[in-house]
């Protein structure tokens, strides 16, 4: 009954889950990453970044503010306006607070891409299916909220251009790039929110 | 009479001087001065949120890149961000946030009380240090204590501003 009511509406009833690999179209479409400040998510995307950048300190990852990615590089973003901040994060983690893309909307900062790594599953819990494996499609969603450059990424082929796309310095961008629900870079991550503060602030400021 | 009119002014004044730059708020009437302040300076970015937890996660944003920001949110608010309010305790991130209160002095509205009595436990739980502002006259001097703490001690501080002092809402 609770799975009639949830499946209830338009939403497709066909899977659209992505078939890229992870570990291989995140690098690819990061690049460099270098080029940012970055901000991931939880769980998995924490991974697919630590994995880029470490051991540097141009990154903060969360574990368990779920929800907060986007704000979080909107305050960086704003704090820094020379510099390019990209959100890295999953669609379990974005749809917990879809309403951050109209708030990043009515802003429009230039320096801010968001990467929604979606493997249509809460991989961290045991791999459930999230609402963009049941049809919900978080760039359109973006594009509803007034995010100016949204791309939905399912093939190799389109990689590069949203690569192109996340370095623009001139309007907010979104990026979803759709990926099987297989387990991302193992990698080993402080999960000290204040020492990895510190090391970001230290990499970027110089200072404490 | 004057005094009681310019508090909210005051207010901008200090956190202006403490080169706050980031404002996040979701509408309200308790905050009317502050947002409209906020919006009229060119220097600050003034961010209409859609709930008060991305406030928080942009204060921390703000802090990675050197900047200083404030949340200014209604008691109600305060139950929307517990979770998101982990950047203290784990994080030792700086926070400030003004609490216009409801569900306190005077008020009329019950589906305001829950949430009115949890603000300062909840928020005391989280880690924050509350400090309780309740006639005109104390606030300056409450948005210094509050700004040193939070921008020079790297603490988080919730300054809540009561019914008393901002009028309990007439329904």
């Amino acid at each position: 009954m609770p799975s009639d009511i949830f499946r209830a509406g338009s939403a497709p009833q066909a899977s659209t889950t992505g078939t890229l690999d992870r570990c291989e179209a995140v690098p690819k479409l990061i690049g460099n990453p270098q080029d940012f400040l970055i901000i991931a998510g939880l769980a998995g995307t924490a991974r697919d970044v630590a994995h880029l950048c470490e051991p540097h300190g141009n990154y903060y990852a969360c574990a368990g503010v779920m929800g907060g990615a986007t704000a979080m590089g909107l305050g960086l973003a704003l704090a820094q306006p020379t510099r390019r901040v990209l959100v890295v994060t999953g669609d379990g983690e974005l749809l917990m607070n879809v309403g951050t893309f109209a708030t990043v909307a009515i802003m429009r900062p230039p320096n801010l891409s968001i990467v929604c790594v979606d493997n249509g599953h809460y991989g961290e819990t045991g791999y459930q299916k999230s609402h963009t494996s049941l049809g919900v499609d978080l760039a359109a969603m973006a594009a509803g909220a007034g995010i100016p450059a949204v791309r939905t990424v399912t093939h190799e082929s389109e990689i590069a251009e949203a690569a192109a796309l996340i370095r623009q310095m001139d309007a907010p961008s979104f990026v979803v790039l759709k990926v099987k629900p297989t387990d991302p870079p193992k990698v080993r991550r402080s999960m000290d929110a204040a020492w990895t503060k510190h090391r970001f602030r230290d990499a970027l400021l110089g200072t404490r | 009479m004057a005094e009681a009119l310019m508090w909210p002014d005051e207010i901008y004044r200090i956190l202006r001087a403490w080169n706050v730059t980031q404002f996040s708020y979701v509408p309200d009437a308790g905050h009317t001065v502050l947002i409209n302040r906020s919006l009229e300076d060119p220097e600050v970015h003034s961010v209409a949120l859609t709930t008060e937890e991305e406030g928080v996660a942009m204060l921390a944003g703000a802090h990675l890149g050197g900047a200083h920001g404030v949340v200014l949110m209604q008691s109600s608010g305060v139950g929307n961000c517990v979770n998101m309010f982990s950047f203290v305790k784990n994080g030792q991130f700086p926070m400030l946030i003004l609490v216009s209160m409801r569900g306190d002095f005077g008020e009329g509205n019950p589906w305001q009380m829950p949430m009115g009595q949890a603000v300062q436990p909840v928020l005391e739980a989280c880690g924050f240090l509350c400090m309780r502002v309740e006639q005109p006259t104390e606030v300056p001097a409450a948005l210094q204590a509050a700004c040193t703490m939070v921008y020079q001690a790297g603490q988080a501080v919730a300054v809540l501003l009561s019914q008393q002092l901002i009028g309990a809402k007439a329904f």
